[in-house]
C-alpha cells in the first residue's frame, strides 16, 4: 500500500480524543456522526464518546437499522442519510435580504462569516461527492460564493471503509472504499488502532502536532488488506462502460414505465444524493412588504415545479421525472462535467421509501427490448 | 469574488403596451456604476426581479449599442409576470445579468440573415436586428419571417414596418387565425419559406419561437440546402439562477441558461421534441 | 413596485366556520405578534371566534373552516361565496371533508339513532363534503390544522396583489432539508410523507412520528394515472415491506383526508382486500 502523503502515524483508538483536542485547539468546530433516531447524523462533537462507538449499520433497499455490537469500534457505522453535501451546499441558504428604500430597494448579501469546521468520518464516496460538487459550484463559469465560504473552512478527516454495506457499489464506480484524495487526514480503523495519514498541508500540520510514532509496515499492510477485502465484499456493482450513450438510447425503453409504477416522486433519492445540486429560490416577504428574504433551498427534479415552463409542465409524469433524474445522473452529467454523477454510496437505494435500486434499473434499461414486448409496452 | 446573485435595482422608465397581456418595460439601472458597466449581446437575457415575489428570465430586446436602457418584453403568464404587469413607470424592478450566449452576429458577417420567429419569439431577435442595421454594410440581405396566431399577437408593428422600408430587407408577416384587420399573409410561418429566395451557402438562420415551429421549420430549411450548423435557435426553459447551477433549465446535456439560450441547431436537434427533456 | 396611495382602503377579512373543531381558527389566533400585523394590513371585519364585533359583508377575503354536513350549511356557504371576492378554505375539513368524512362510508342514520336521544331533531346530511363541492374555491390551505405561516404567506401575497404559491411537493423534501432521519426507512413506520403535500414543515417526522397525511395528497392541478401521488406503490410497500395487514393499509389512507379522491381510491382498493 502506498501512503498518499508520505506522512503517517499510529494512534491507539483509545487516544482519538487527542486528535479532536488538537483540532479544537486550532479553532475548529468538530462535526462527526452521532446516533440519532435510528441512524447517524452530523452533529458537533466534543468528545470521542459522542461518536457512535460500538454501533454498526445494516442497510438494504428501503431499510436502515443500527445495531450495538458491544465493541469499541468508533467507525463501525458506514454512513447515515447525510453525505457531506449539507455542510457545504446548505439545505436552505439565505442569499440576500432585501429592504425597500426610497428609491426602490437595497439588497444585502447574506454571505456567512467563514467558520473553521473539521468533519470526521467522511467516507471515500463522500469525498467523491464533494469533489463533484466542488467542480459544479466552484470551477464553472461562476463561482458560488455561499458554497465557497462554507467549503473554504472545511477540514476533512476521512475514514477508509473496512466494511461494505449491502447497498455499497463504490468499488465499481471507482470512488472507494479507499479515500485517495480530497481529504486532510484519513483514518483506517484496524482493531484497536488507527492508521492516520495526511493528505494535505493542513493535515500534515495537524498530524505533525500529534507527535505520533510512524505506523508499522504491519499496520499499513493490515489496513490495506481490510480495505481490499471491503472492496471485494461489495455485492452490488454498476457497469458504466457504455454510458452515457446507452442511456440516451434507452429513452423509450419500457422499463421506465415499470419503475414509474414503483417510484413515489417523493425526491428522497435526490435529497440524500451527495451530488444532486438542484435548488429553488424562494422569497419570503413580511406582511407589510417592506422586507423580504431571498433564499435558496434544495430542490429536486421530482417536484411539480421543476419542469414548469409558461404555465405547463414538461415533465408531468413520474416516468418523466425518474427518467430525467437517472439520465442526468448517469448520462448528461458526464457530458456536462466530464464525470459520472454517481459515486456509488447507495444512499438512494437505502433511503428510497420503496427501495428502488438503480443497480437493478440501469442494467434493465440497457438491456435491449424484445421486439414483441416493446410493441406492447412502448407508448405511442 | 463577484456574487452572481446580487440583484441591482432598475427603474421602469417607460412601459409600452404591446398586446393585451404583453408589455415592454424600459429599465434603467439605478446605480450609475452598475449602469455604466452593463453591456450585453443580442440574445442574452436578464433575471428580472420583483420585490417580494421572485425572479424570472427575460431576454433583453433592446439594442446592445444602447445598454443604458434595457427593454424587456414580458407576457403575463406566471405569478411573477402577472404581478409585474401591475407596475407603472417610476416603479422599480431588479436585474441580474446579462446571462447566456447571444446570437452569433460576428460569425454572420457577410452572410444573408434569415430570421424566423413565432409569437413572442420575435422579442429575443429584436436586438440582433437593431445590431445588424447599425452595421448594415457588414451583412448581406435580411429576411424577417414572423408568424402570429391572431393579429392581436403581433408586437412591434412599427418596427416591422420600419425594417420593411430598409434596403435589401424583406419582412413577411403571417397569421394563422387572421381577422378582417389583417393585411399580411395567412398561414403559419414555415409556409413563408417558399416566398423568399434563400442562398444557402451564404445564409445564416436565427430562429425563435415555439419548439414545434423549430422542429417543423428546420427540416424545410435543410431541404433548401441550409446546413444545420448555420441554423441557430433560442430556447426557453424554467430558470432560477441563470448561471448553470440551479438545474432547472437542463435540456439533455445542456444548461439552456449558460450553454444557450441561443444554440446551434445541430447540437440540440436530438433533444428538441423528446418527451420529458 | 407600487407607490403607497393615500390611506388605501384595507382589504376586509372574514372568517367563517362550518363543521370543524376550530383548530384552524385557533391557528390564526396563534399568530401572536403577527396577528397584530395582520390587523394592520387587513380590516378583520368578521371573525366571531375572536371578536363579537361582526361587520356585514361584502368581504375581500373569506377564510372558511369546516366541511358541509347539514342542509343549513349547504345553504349558508352559497351566501358566503356571494359576499366575498376571494374564498380560501382553511384546513382538512374545508378542503377535503375532514375526519368527519368517514361518515361517507357509514350509515349516518344509524349514528344518529345511537348517539341522540331524540334523533328526529337532528338535521344532518349523509355526507361530509369539502367546500369545493359546493362553491368555487380560490385557494385551498391544507392541514389539520393549517400551518399558520403558510396562511400568513398567502395573505401577504394577496394583500400585495400577488398570486400565492402553494407547493405540492412531498413532505420528504422538507424532512430531508431539516436533516431528519426517515422514520419509514429507519424505524419501519408507515409514514405517508412520500405522498403527502408539503407545508407543515415535516412536524411529525421531526418528532420521530410517521406522517398521517394531514396536508392531503402531494399532487398538482393536473391529476391522473402516472402522476403523483403514487399511493398504490406506497400502499404495496406498507403491506409487503412493512407487513401491515390490508385493514391497516386501508386505515392509513382513510384518515383526516380520506375523502380526497386519490386517498379515497387507495383506501377503497385495500378495503376490498380485507
Amino acid at each position: 500500500m502506498s501512503i498518499a502523503s508520505g506522512m503517517h502515524g499510529i494512534l491507539p483508538t483509545a487516544n482519538l480524543q487527542r486528535l479532536l483536542d488538537a483540532l479544537s485547539t486550532k479553532g475548529y468546530r468538530i462535526i462527526g456522526p452521532t446516533v440519532h433516531d435510528g441512524s447517524v447524523v452530523w452533529e458537533t462533537v466534543r468528545s470521542v464518546s459522542d461518536l457512535p462507538i460500538g454501533w454498526r449499520d445494516q442497510q438494504e433497499p428501503a431499510r436502515y437499522r443500527l445495531e450495538q455490537t458491544g465493541s469499541q469500534d468508533i467507525f463501525g457505522v458506514v454512513h447515515g442519510p447525510q453525505s457531506l453535501k449539507p455542510l457545504v451546499f446548505a439545505p436552505r441558504e439565505p442569499l440576500l435580504q432585501i429592504e425597500r428604500t426610497k428609491d426602490g430597494f437595497a439588497a444585502r448579501q447574506m454571505i456567512l462569516q467563514p467558520e473553521k469546521v473539521a468533519v470526521i468520518g467522511a467516507r471515500a464516496c463522500d469525498l467523491a461527492g464533494l469533489a463533484i460538487q466542488d467542480r459544479i459550484f466552484l470551477k464553472d463559469a461562476y463561482c458560488d460564493p455561499y458554497y465557497a465560504t462554507r467549503r473554504e473552512g472545511l477540514f476533512v478527516i476521512a475514514v477508509n471503509c473496512t466494511r461494505a454495506l449491502s447497498t455499497c457499489f463504490c468499488a465499481s464506480m471507482e470512488t472507494g472504499p479507499r479515500a485517495t484524495n480530497g481529504f486532510d487526514l484519513v483514518l483506517t480503523e484496524v482493531d484497536d488502532r488507527l492508521l492516520i495519514e495526511a493528505g494535505s498541508e493542513a493535515g500534515r500540520h495537524v498530524l505533525g502536532g500529534l507527535s505520533l510514532s510512524p505506523a508499522s509496515e504491519e499496520l499499513i499492510g493490515e489496513a490495506a488488506k481490510c480495505i481490499d477485502a471491503c472492496a471485494r465484499s461489495q455485492v452490488r456493482r454498476l457497469d458504466h462502460t457504455h454510458l452515457p450513450q446507452a442511456l440516451y438510447d434507452a429513452h423509450e425503453h419500457p422499463r421506465w414505465n415499470d419503475v414509474a409504477g414503483r417510484c413515489l416522486a417523493c425526491a428522497n433519492c435526490t435529497m440524500v444524493c451527495p451530488t444532486c445540486f438542484c435548488y429553488t429560490v424562494e422569497e419570503t416577504p413580511d406582511l407589510s412588504h417592506q422586507q423580504t428574504d431571498h433564499a435558496r433551498s434544495w430542490d429536486s427534479c421530482f417536484t411539480q415545479e421543476h419542469g414548469y415552463i409558461h404555465g405547463k409542465n414538461i415533465r408531468p409524469t413520474i416516468k418523466d421525472r425518474y427518467r430525467m433524474w437517472l439520465t442526468h445522473k448517469f448520462a448528461s452529467w458526464i457530458d456536462q462535467f466530464g464525470m459520472s454523477g454517481c459515486v456509488g454510496c447507495g444512499r438512494c437505494i437505502t433511503w428510497c421509501p420503496v427501495g428502488i435500486d438503480l443497480t437493478e434499473e440501469l442494467p434493465a434499461l440497457m438491456t435491449p427490448v424484445q421486439p414483441s414486448v416493446s410493441r406492447r409496452h412502448v407508448e405511442g | 469574488m463577484v456574487n452572481a446573485y446580487a440583484i441591482h435595482p432598475a427603474t421602469i422608465v417607460e412601459k409600452i403596451r404591446e398586446a393585451e397581456d404583453i408589455n415592454t418595460y424600459r429599465l434603467q439601472l439605478v446605480d450609475e456604476q452598475v449602469r455604466r458597466g452593463f453591456c450585453f449581446k443580442a440574445g442574452q437575457f436578464n433575471m428580472v426581479y420583483l420585490f417580494g415575489v421572485g425572479e424570472v428570465a427575460i431576454s433583453i430586446v433592446s439594442d446592445p449599442d444602447e445598454p443604458e436602457l434595457l427593454d424587456h418584453t414580458i407576457r403575463s403568464v406566471g405569478r411573477i409576470t402577472t404581478a409585474v404587469a401591475g407596475l407603472q413607470p417610476g416603479d422599480v424592478l431588479g436585474i441580474r445579468g446579462p446571462f447566456g450566449q447571444g446570437w452569433p452576429l460576428d460569425q454572420a458577417h457577410g452572410c444573408d440573415v434569415v430570421i424566423v420567429t413565432g409569437g413572442l419569439g420575435c422579442a429575443p431577435v429584436v436586438g440582433a436586428i437593431e445590431y445588424i442595421f447599425r452595421r448594415r454594410a457588414q451583412y448581406g440581405a435580411i429576411k424577417i419571417l414572423h408568424g402570429v396566431k391572431t393579429p392581436h399577437d403581433l408586437l412591434y408593428r412599427e418596427r416591422f414596418d420600419a425594417w420593411r422600408r430598409s434596403p435589401d430587407t424583406e419582412v413577411l408577416l403571417t397569421s394563422d387565425q387572421p381577422d378582417k384587420s389583417w393585411s399580411y399573409r395567412i398561414g403559419v410561418v414555415t409556409e413563408l419559406f417558399e416566398l423568399v429566395s434563400i442562398d444557402p451557402p451564404k445564409s445564416i438562420v436565427l430562429m425563435c419561437g415555439p419548439e414545434i415551429m423549430m422542429r417543423l421549420g428546420v427540416p424545410i430549411l435543410m431541404r433548401r440546402g441550409i446546413p444545420a450548423t448555420a441554423i441557430y435557435v433560442s430556447l426557453e426553459r424554467h430558470m432560477e439562477c441563470g448561471i448553470g447551477l440551479c438545474g432547472h433549465c437542463q435540456m439533455g446535456p445542456y444548461f439552456v441558461c449558460k450553454d444557450g439560450p441561443v444554440m446551434r441547431y445541430d447540437r440540440v436537434a436530438q433533444w428538441l421534441g423528446r418527451a420529458g427533456v | 413596485m407600487s407607490k403607497p396611495e393615500e390611506e388605501p382602503q384595507k382589504p376586509r377579512l372574514a372568517v367563517f366556520k362550518f363543521a370543524s373543531c376550530d383548530g384552524c381558527q385557533l391557528s390564526i389566533l396563534n399568530l401572536e405578534e403577527d396577528l397584530l400585523a395582520l390587523g394592520q394590513a387587513l380590516d378583520i371585519a368578521y371573525f366571531p371566534e375572536a371578536s363579537s364585533d361582526m361587520k356585514p359583508g361584502p368581504y375581500d377575503i373569506a377564510l372558511v373552516e369546516g366541511s358541509i354536513t347539514t342542509p343549513d350549511d349547504a345553504h349558508r356557504i352559497l351566501s358566503v361565496r356571494r359576499q366575498t371576492k376571494m374564498l380560501i378554505t382553511i384546513g382538512a375539513c374545508a378542503t377535503a371533508g375532514g375526519i368527519q368524512a368517514l361518515r361517507n362510508w357509514a350509515d349516518v342514520e344509524a349514528f344518529k339513532q345511537a348517539v341522540y336521544p331524540s334523533p328526529e331533531y337532528i338535521q344532518s346530511l349523509s355526507t361530509s363534503t369539502p367546500i369545493s363541492e359546493h362553491v368555487h374555491v380560490d385557494f385551498e390551505l391544507w392541514g389539520c390544522p393549517i400551518d399558520k405561516n403558510q396562511l400568513l404567506r398567502v395573505i401577504t401575497d394577496l394583500v400585495a396583489g400577488v398570486q400565492p404559491r402553494l407547493p405540492a411537493d412531498s413532505v420528504c423534501l422538507e424532512c430531508k432539508r431539516r436533516g431528519n432521519v426517515c422514520v419509514l426507512v429507519a424505524k419501519g413506520l408507515p409514514c405517508l410523507g412520500p405522498v403527502t403535500r408539503t407545508g407543515c414543515g415535516a412536524i411529525c417526522p421531526s418528532m420521530g412520528r410517521d406522517c398521517y397525511g394531514c396536508f392531503g395528497p402531494s399532487e398538482g392541478a393536473r391529476k391522473g394515472p402516472g402522476l403523483p401521488p403514487n399511493t398504490a406503490s406506497l400502499a404495496r410497500h406498507f403491506h409487503g415491506g412493512l407487513q401491515l395487514v390490508p385493514l391497516e393499509v386501508m386505515r392509513r389512507f382513510r384518515g383526516i383526508n380520506g375523502y380526497v379522491s386519490s386517498f379515497r381510491a387507495e383506501s377503497n382498493a385495500w378495503e376490498k382486500k380485507t
